[in-house]
């Protein structure tokens, strides 16, 4: 999933400070589940924002909603009317339900979260991020775990010289070192040999972000413009 | 050949290669200064890159300042802030100003560095670069297979490897794979376990390992009984033995006057550190030391002599 922190309420505050009348809308998909933008947080966040707001001598009238997946604009249509009648709209979406929204409604649209990574719950209250969407997936060769995501240098042909004495990153104190992992697994696996007889090539970045900003074309799915 | 390194240990002699860390500014009299203290005593000097990923002069600047009064710079090169683009500039450029050893790296992740806001490159790894710089070499090819115009970059090729980081019995696989990449020297990681580095050594010649490659065993004296503490504790990847903390605390004990304690510190940290050259000359396949006696460039005369490898 998507893994997303809310900003801290000094700068929600701070970005809302010119608006009076704001929708603040979650999303129910990723950042539900990791407790950052979902209903429940809409709720939490506007009862905080209202009462900081009226303290300050500058009260602010909040709509509140939670679309069900504000990547999609079939999910962002119903709150139309309602998005029509405010100065802003918060959104408690990842990075792409902003982008989302702004492309389809002409007032600002400004973002409540920081969008952090791709990750998999470790876990109650834990996430960490283990894919980087980087476009050409090797982990038929790692033993299902990701260096590119979950070694801070990004090897191919781990393990540096940095790994600590419990097997733990250099970087990270209490992150397991992704090469020591994986040369555990491939050994689990009986395929540690492969690993050893080999070097991994230098990657093509170039189906990462690295080669400019991404899209996917699934020709047989276009219709008819 | 003019990597006097290279020469130095194809004719079999014990090879001593010491460090200059460039200055946190742009005074080329620092390096001036480094290479006067270095240079009658190494076949070769590193220029370390950014070391700690702190900034500091670009070691190809100072590899050129050492080029100009006639020592062999050691390039050293990182992955940590070019990609393959500026890596491989940079090595056509190293070659054009006379440079002939590249030692590839890494580097150090810069999060613990002075920058630690900065965006990380590491587009190749180590293992990457080594090929690369052969490859433009040997076949006169860029990695992308472009083809080089003219002059190739003759260098001589060094790599690391730590043999007291986990996982142990992986590391010669892993300094086995630099080799097949292209290493032609490798400079390890400081030795303080012996015994931990003697089983590397022994593992590398298992694999056959030790006609194929220089491996010249990283030293380095110690100044204080903190620094030998702060090292076993809290460097990643570092292996000081608590008898060697306990030597270093005898050291200096009973003594009151602070300068004759940093004194009688400073003198048995390099009786370690001559100990234990003694004793990596022992050890098959240990071709050379490589001293890393950092911003203490006047211990290496005295560890080069006390060892024996050189009248004073």
């Amino acid at each position: 999933m998507i893994v997303a922190d809310q900003k801290p309420i000094e700068e929600i505050l701070e970005i809302l400070a010119p608006y009076k009348r704001v929708l603040f809308l979650g999303c129910q998909s990723c950042v539900a589940v990791c407790m950052a933008g979902g209903e429940k947080e809409v709720g939490l966040l506007a009862a905080a924002v209202r009462l900081a707001r009226a303290k300050s001598g500058a009260p602010i009238e909040i709509a509140e909603g939670a679309a069900k997946r504000q990547c999609d604009d079939e999910f962002n249509e119903p709150f139309g009317p309602v998005i029509q009648q405010q100065e802003a709209v918060l959104s408690l979406a990842c990075g792409v339900g902003v982008n989302k929204l702004a492309e389809r409604f002409a007032i600002p649209i400004l973002p409540a979260l920081n969008t952090r990574f791709f990750g998999k719950v470790e876990r109650q209250g834990i996430w960490k991020e283990v894919c980087a969407g980087c476009g050409d997936c090797i982990l038929h060769l790692t033993g299902g775990i990701c260096p590119i995501a979950r070694c801070a240098k990004n090897l191919l042909n781990g393990p540096c010289g940095g790994v600590r004495a419990d097997g733990t990153c250099e970087v990270k104190r209490d992150w397991p070192c992704a090469w020591v992992q994986i040369i555990q697994r491939l050994e689990e696996l009986g395929q540690l040999e492969r690993l050893l007889s080999t070097r991994m090539a230098a990657k093509d970045w170039s189906s990462d972000r690295h080669g400019g900003p991404r899209r996917r074309v699934r020709e047989d799915m276009l219709l008819e413009a | 050949m003019e990597s006097n390194l290279q020469r130095a240990l194809e004719a079999k002699r014990f090879a001593i290669t010491a460090e200059c860390g460039p200055p946190k500014s742009a005074d080329r009299k620092v390096i001036e200064e480094k290479a006067q203290l270095l240079k009658d005593w190494v076949d070769s000097v590193n220029v370390t890159d950014n070391q700690t990923a702190v900034t500091r002069m670009s070691s190809l600047a100072a590899c050129t300042i050492l080029k100009s009064l006639n020592l062999d710079p050691v390039f050293q090169l990182t992955c940590r802030d070019r990609n393959r683009i500026a890596l491989q500039s940079d090595i056509l450029g190293a070659h054009a100003l006379g440079i002939r050893n590249i030692l590839c790296l890494t580097g150090d992740h810069h999060s613990a560095g002075n920058h630690p806001q900065a965006k990380g490159v590491f587009d190749l790894d180590s293992v990457h670069l080594i090929e690369t710089v052969r490859k433009m070499r040997d076949e006169g090819l860029f990695l992308s297979g472009d083809k080089l115009e003219g002059e190739r970059p003759m260098v001589f090729i060094g790599a690391v490897e730590n043999p007291f980081a986990l996982p142990y019995e992986f590391r010669a696989l892993r300094l086995k794979k630099k080799i097949e990449a292209g290493a032609q020297f490798i400079q390890t990681q400081i030795v303080y376990n012996i015994a931990r580095f003697r089983e590397f050594m022994a593992r590398a010649g298992d694999l056959g390992l030790l006609d194929r490659v220089y491996i010249l065993a990283g030293v380095s004296p110690i100044k204080t009984p903190g620094a030998a503490k702060y090292m076993r504790d809290n460097v990643p990847g570092m292996d000081v033995p608590n008898e060697i903390v306990a030597r270093m605390e005898s050291a200096g004990k009973g003594l009151e006057d602070k300068k004759a304690r940093a004194q009688a510190w400073r003198q048995e940290g390099i009786r370690i550190c001559v100990e234990i050259v003694q004793q990596l000359r022992e050890i098959q396949g240990v071709a050379g030391v490589h001293i890393m006696a950092i911003e203490w460039e006047e211990a290496v005369p005295e560890i080069v002599t006390q060892a024996g490898l050189k009248a004073p």
